[in-house]
């Protein structure tokens, strides 16, 4: 695994806009954002109405993946560039996502949207419909996926990181400061997390740090190689973020992204929850 | 070419609400901190601008994309925070102190 194989710039997506087997993907919670001006030739993928079951809280199923990438006209071995706004928070997402699913060869834009739109770049209002594919995905790949009983098995044993900010780590907030606070479950962070706010691992325009500044964050907040790591948020799109940075960048093989999160975790019975600054006593 | 970046968006989840929209009704001012303003070039609304709120340690805690009207909202809590602006037209920042309820500040961005 090497940065180059799982990360493109801005430059380098400009000159492959028209590529043959290359299929640029906007995931987006907020679908405007696309329908406002997208790279030439993406398509969109709405991270909540395509992504997750319409009923139960996960994934669609392996079936409907199929549906849904052979709908966009997605091929099994077409590469997939994803990119968004929230610095990629959903690109993120979806690429983990993707990988969960088998898919091959997915990349994420460095800086996502957010650069693109900074440097002034191309964004077009156009329609994109690609032909029909016959996409097969693979089972889901649960190397990646961390569930809630392994997370609590992994208090005081394992790496547990909590990427969200300082403030909702600590139980003074209970979701990031752009949405309303108002939420049902406790407060606070999973005992023994570390915190390493996903936003250490990007740059003020959203391209990621280099894998030595990477390399250097994890290692001063206390992550032990020898271990296995969990990743967390709030929902799990933040948590990508952090799984792309050790898992695909500096090629860290046994992380799981925790996608019950936060909203998952915060609102079990019984569990243990720490407040405050400190990782705390599992 | 310009880009807005608006609509209606599920306030659930976690994309960046629609900046120019009213409160939600659901917020409540007597425990909601927020922080709202407009960011300026000169005197100009900038939309499109990507607006970033840093803890009282520097640390990101949230960032959110402005308005046609140059406009953008956090949900906070009382305190010291940086407001810190990136767009097309330049850089800014601006440091305010909060409490609960509706906290106005303006961010000016100028070319570096």
């Amino acid at each position: 695994m090497s940065r180059d194989s799982v990360l493109v710039t801005a430059d380098w997506a400009e000159q492959n806009l028209e590529s043959p087997r290359v299929v640029f993907v906007e995931v987006d919670e907020d679908t405007t954002a696309y329908d406002g001006g997208h790279l030439p030739g993406a398509v969109k993928l709405d991270w909540k109405k395509d992504l997750q079951d319409p009923v139960r809280r996960d994934f669609v199923n392996k079936q409907q993946f199929e549906a849904l990438l052979s709908t966009r006209g997605i091929a099994n071995d077409d590469t997939v560039v994803l990119y968004g706004g929230n610095n990629n928070w959903f690109a993120a997402y979806a690429y983990w996502y993707f990988k969960l699913y088998g898919h091959r060869d997915v990349k994420l834009l460095d800086g996502g949207r957010k650069k693109w739109e900074l440097d002034n770049r191309t964004l077009v209002k156009d329609e994109v419909s690609r032909p029909a594919t016959s996409y097969t995905a693979q089972e889901q790949d649960t190397s990646i996926r961390a569930y809630r009983d392994e997370v609590v098995a992994a208090i005081a044993t394992q790496n547990l990181v909590d990427v969200r900010s300082p403030d909702e780590y600590a139980g003074r907030l209970l979701a990031p400061a752009h949405l309303p606070q108002e939420q049902a479950q406790r407060a606070g962070h999973i005992p023994t997390a570390i915190s390493v706010p996903w936003s250490k691992a990007a740059n003020e325009d959203g391209t990621f740090k280099s894998d030595d500044d990477l390399r250097a964050l994890y290692a001063a907040a206390g992550l032990d190689d020898s271990k296995d790591t969990i990743a967390y948020c709030r929902i799990g799109e933040r948590s990508s973020h952090t799984w792309f940075a050790l898992h695909e960048l500096l090629g860290q093989e046994r992380v799981k992204n925790y996608d019950g999160s936060w909203t998952e975790y915060g609102s079990l019975v019984g569990v243990p929850v720490a407040l405050g600054d400190e990782p705390g006593e599992g | 070419m310009t880009t807005e970046i608006s609509g209606t968006t599920d306030i659930s989840g976690c994309g960046a609400p629609e900046q120019s929209a009213p409160l939600p009704a659901s917020v409540d001012l007597e425990k909601e901190t927020v922080i709202t303003g407009v960011v300026r070039a000169g005197d100009e609304p900038v939309s499109g601008a990507y607006v970033r709120l840093l803890d009282a340690s520097g640390e990101f805690t949230a960032e959110v994309v402005t308005s046609a009207a140059g406009q953008f909202r956090f949900f906070a809590a009382p305190g010291n925070w940086t407001l810190r602006a990136l767009s097309r037209s330049g850089n800014g920042d601006a440091t305010v102190s909060v409490d609960r309820g509706l906290n106005e500040v303006a961010v000016t961005v100028a070319a570096a």
